[in-house]
């Protein structure tokens, strides 16, 4: 049974370049999707900079990056910078790291399996990922720069007339890569889920986080096809002149520029899941962790996200009310949008009965996933008035809706990377990271973060457009100035906050203290093994006996937890008084 | 690492008998789901736009149907050769296998022949992909079946060199089967096609 692990790669390059090892590549997605992630931050930061000062030279970076403007950022630029961000981030930064790293770092892990069910299938995954992002980089240097319609790229923008650059077909070539490189990881992570569990690990036995990871990948299987249909189509006419997407491109031919923003958003609705859905599992364990107590119905967290995962199908034309879309089927698409929020309530409902009453342990993990709890409420409550058609009528393409999306996807997912990355370092890297630095870390990411994001939401209620290059221009929104500038300030404290993070991975990596095997003293099959992990994962692949979170359960008396792979001792004392613990215990 | 070496790591050792799931047969089965979407964005493109359009040929005016008939036969054809080669693999009978892939090597690339004829021929008429939405849908969906059909030929070839070397065939294999799957999505796919690009 163990004689693969004679087989260990011993090379430098089988062991870290083209490791086959999920842990390994779990940590080039992780390096990969920092390194975007700094790239998409310092484009935030220019973008906030013309808001804040508009047409002004950018400091001490403007006179390197913008020589024909003397250091000012050109509408074109501007332009560029927005939609660069938001590809970035959301397939570059997003994707890679909750995804590609602790999806390939938790699954096996988790459900006691010694890798993915294809090895070399997660490999080709990571550098088709990396090709992906270096044509996207490499776009920035081509004649007349990179991509610069909107990260949705609708055409007629996107199409050959009014982008005819390179850089714009680069980013639909780089998209198509990536989605390529997301389809191999989740071939990999719903077969490895299906496949490979250890022995008694049913599907309600498996942390609420493989549960995630699991339908965010079922979510991925399923559409990122169709997005790249759409990208394949889009690429076409842009090469051959296909006019699939330009009316009267051809005499007679009647292409169809919506067609496109419907396959897009088939994908890209369930994609505001599949990034969130991660996250969300992730929180739902570390709040039972750290709160010492069994998740607070756990089979209903883990159905409603299932729920959500299947209505997220049917509810993308709320991305379309202002399009001229039929007003039955707006309402249509209205009620299943609301209709999605009952799920998401019971998810929600479920953390704070996780929390309630619960012995807190206020760790840098724990921090952040109450960050999430807190932020992702507030991007719940915001997306109810753009899912009405009568507001959102009105706040279509305003700021309001960047501040929506960014308090769902930047704020939610950024604050659940870093729990994760908190709460996993110890396990992938054998070291803790500094919990002081971490402190300091947290209060100046999540005040800043919601003085970047608060504000844009008051700005789009008071009318104000995205993407405008200088909107502050007009004089009904001239009043916005100082809070842009607040936007701005906030955002740079938010940036310097993570230079404390940086330092802390680089000091921690070479000097932290050792981690133990289990430091959080957590239930999870992964915190059985050592810090960090043997090739192949485990000495003896474990038998699983209980649910995923056993802590402060009636008749404990020594320690409040017990791990998945303690058996169940005969002698445990049944204990007839009432459960000090209002809470049902885990399936 | 293939699939069924890892699935030897685990202490429950699950037989991958001819019936038996296997993640390789997990997997395959994820990547056509995954497939046939994508097929469906292409499908619901062309079924869209057709219908907008307010001009738009007869298919059998522009295309040799009575050829492309006979590309569909041939198809046909390999797929039945191919649950030849997967029952001959799941009896263990290795000449079997290599007769029935080799045949259904055949005729993949016999399609992609005569596609390759049918293509020539509508280039020289005009159509081409941005001569109109008819071409450039008809193409698009064409091409994107006749690359999975180059890709089936070329995985089939490599699983027949590996039988002729004395793999694949015995009592815990199922790469046949697994290649029998694609193959079978292939040519499903292309009665798809045929029907709404070529007889509606």
């Amino acid at each position: 049974m163990h004689e693969t692990q004679e087989h260990h790669p011993t090379g430098f390059l089988s062991r870290v370049v083209f490791s086959r090892d999920h842990k390994v590549i779990a940590k080039q997605f992780l390096f990969l999707g920092l390194l975007f992630l700094g790239l998409g931050g310092s484009l935030a930061l220019l973008i906030r900079w013309q808001l804040a000062f508009p047409g002004k030279a950018v400091p001490i970076v403007g006179a390197f990056l913008f020589k024909g403007t003397a250091g000012a950022i050109s509408p074109e630029g501007y332009t560029m910078l927005f939609t660069m961000h938001g590809t970035i981030m959301i397939f570059f930064a997003i994707t890679p790291m909750l995804v590609g790293a602790f999806g390939n770092y938790t699954i096996p892990l988790m459900i006691g399996a010694r890798d993915m069910a294809f090895p070399l299938l997660n490999m080709f995954s990571f550098w088709m990922a990396a090709v992906s992002g270096a044509v996207l980089t490499a776009s920035f240097f081509v004649d007349g720069g990179a991509a610069t319609a909107g990260w949705t790229a609708y055409p007629p923008l996107s199409s050959p007339g009014p982008t005819p650059g390179l850089g714009q077909t680069m980013w639909a070539l780089s998209l198509f890569l990536g989605g390529v490189s997301t389809l191999m990881g989740a071939i990999n992570y719903v077969t490895t889920i299906l496949m490979l569990r250890a022995p008694g690990m049913g599907l309600f036995q498996m942390p609420l986080t493989v549960w995630g990871m699991g339908l965010a990948a079922v979510l991925n299987a399923v559409f990122v096809p169709v997005i790249a249909a759409a990208l394949l189509m889009l690429m076409l006419d842009r090469v051959a002149h296909t006019g699939y997407f330009v009316s009267g491109s051809q005499p007679g031919s009647a292409g169809d520029p919506l067609l496109y923003q419907h396959l897009f958003w088939i994908f890209g609705h369930p994609e505001v899941y599949i990034l969130i859905l991660p996250a969300w599992g992730i929180v739902s364990d570390l709040l039972a962790i750290f709160s010492r107590k069994p998740a607070f119905g756990y089979k209903a967290t883990a159905l409603s996200m299932t729920t959500i995962v299947v209505m997220s199908t049917v509810v993308y034309g709320h991305h379309m009310f202002t399009v001229g879309l039929s007003p039955t089927l707006g309402k249509a698409f209205m009620s299943l949008t609301m209709l999605i929020s009952m799920p998401s309530s019971v998810l929600f409902l479920n953390w704070l009965g996780t929390i309630w009453r619960g012995s807190i342990r206020l760790e840098p993990p724990m921090l952040f996933a109450l960050a999430v709890v807190f932020v992702f409420g507030m991007g719940g409550l915001t997306g109810l008035y753009l899912g009405a058609i009568t507001t959102d009528i009105y706040l279509h393409d305003t700021a309001f809706v960047v501040g929506h999306f960014h308090y769902t996807l930047a704020a939610s997912v950024l604050l659940g990377s870093l729990a994760a990355i908190y709460f996993w370092f110890p396990k992938m890297f054998g070291r803790m990271l500094s919990a002081e630095l971490a402190r300091v870390h947290f209060w100046f990411t999540f005040l800043p973060l919601n003085l970047v994001f608060f504000p844009m939401l008051v700005e789009g209620y008071g009318g104000m457009p995205r993407r405008l290059y200088e909107p502050t221009a007009y004089r009904f929104l001239a009043q916005f100035l100082p809070l842009n500038q607040l936007i701005g300030f906030s955002a740079v404290v938010l940036g310097l906050a993570q230079v404390v993070f940086a330092v802390n991975v680089v000091y921690s990596l070479a000097r932290g203290q050792t981690a133990p095997a289990n430091p959080w003293e957590a239930t999870t099959l992964e915190w059985l093994t050592a810090s960090p992990p043997p090739h192949e994962n485990f000495q003896e692949i474990p038998v699983v006996h209980r649910g995923p979170h056993e802590h402060s359960l009636p008749g404990m008396t020594e320690r409040d937890w017990l791990g998945q792979w303690e058996p169940k001792e005969p002698s445990t004392p049944s204990d007839p008084a009432p459960a000090p613990i209002p809470s049902p215990v885990a399936a | 690492m293939n699939a069924e070496a890892v699935m030897d790591l685990e202490s429950t050792e699950p037989v991958a008998g001819s019936h038996e799931l296997t993640p390789g047969k997990v997997g395959m089965w994820v990547f056509l789901v995954t497939d046939a979407l994508s097929f469906g964005g292409l499908l619901i493109g062309y079924a869209s736009l057709r219908a907008w359009s307010p001009v738009w040929p007869v298919p059998s005016t522009v295309l040799d149907i009575p050829l492309t008939a006979f590309n569909t036969f041939l198809l046909i054809c390999s797929s039945v050769s191919m649950v030849l080669a997967v029952a001959s693999a799941e009896a263990q009978d290795r000449k079997g296998v290599i007769r029935y892939l080799a045949a259904t090597i055949a005729c993949g690339a016999g399609f992609l022949g005569i596609q390759a004829y049918e293509y020539h021929h509508l280039f020289s008429t005009g159509l081409s992909l941005s001569s109109s939405l008819f071409g450039a849908t008809f193409f698009t969906l064409t091409g994107f079946h006749g690359a999975h059909v180059t890709s089936g030929v070329l995985y089939l070839s490599g699983l027949l060199a590996g039988v002729l070397a004395g793999k694949f065939v015995g009592p815990h294999e199922s790469h046949i089967e697994i290649a029998g799957l694609f193959w079978h999505f292939v040519d499903l796919i292309w009665i798809l096609i045929f029907t709404f690009v070529y007889l509606v």
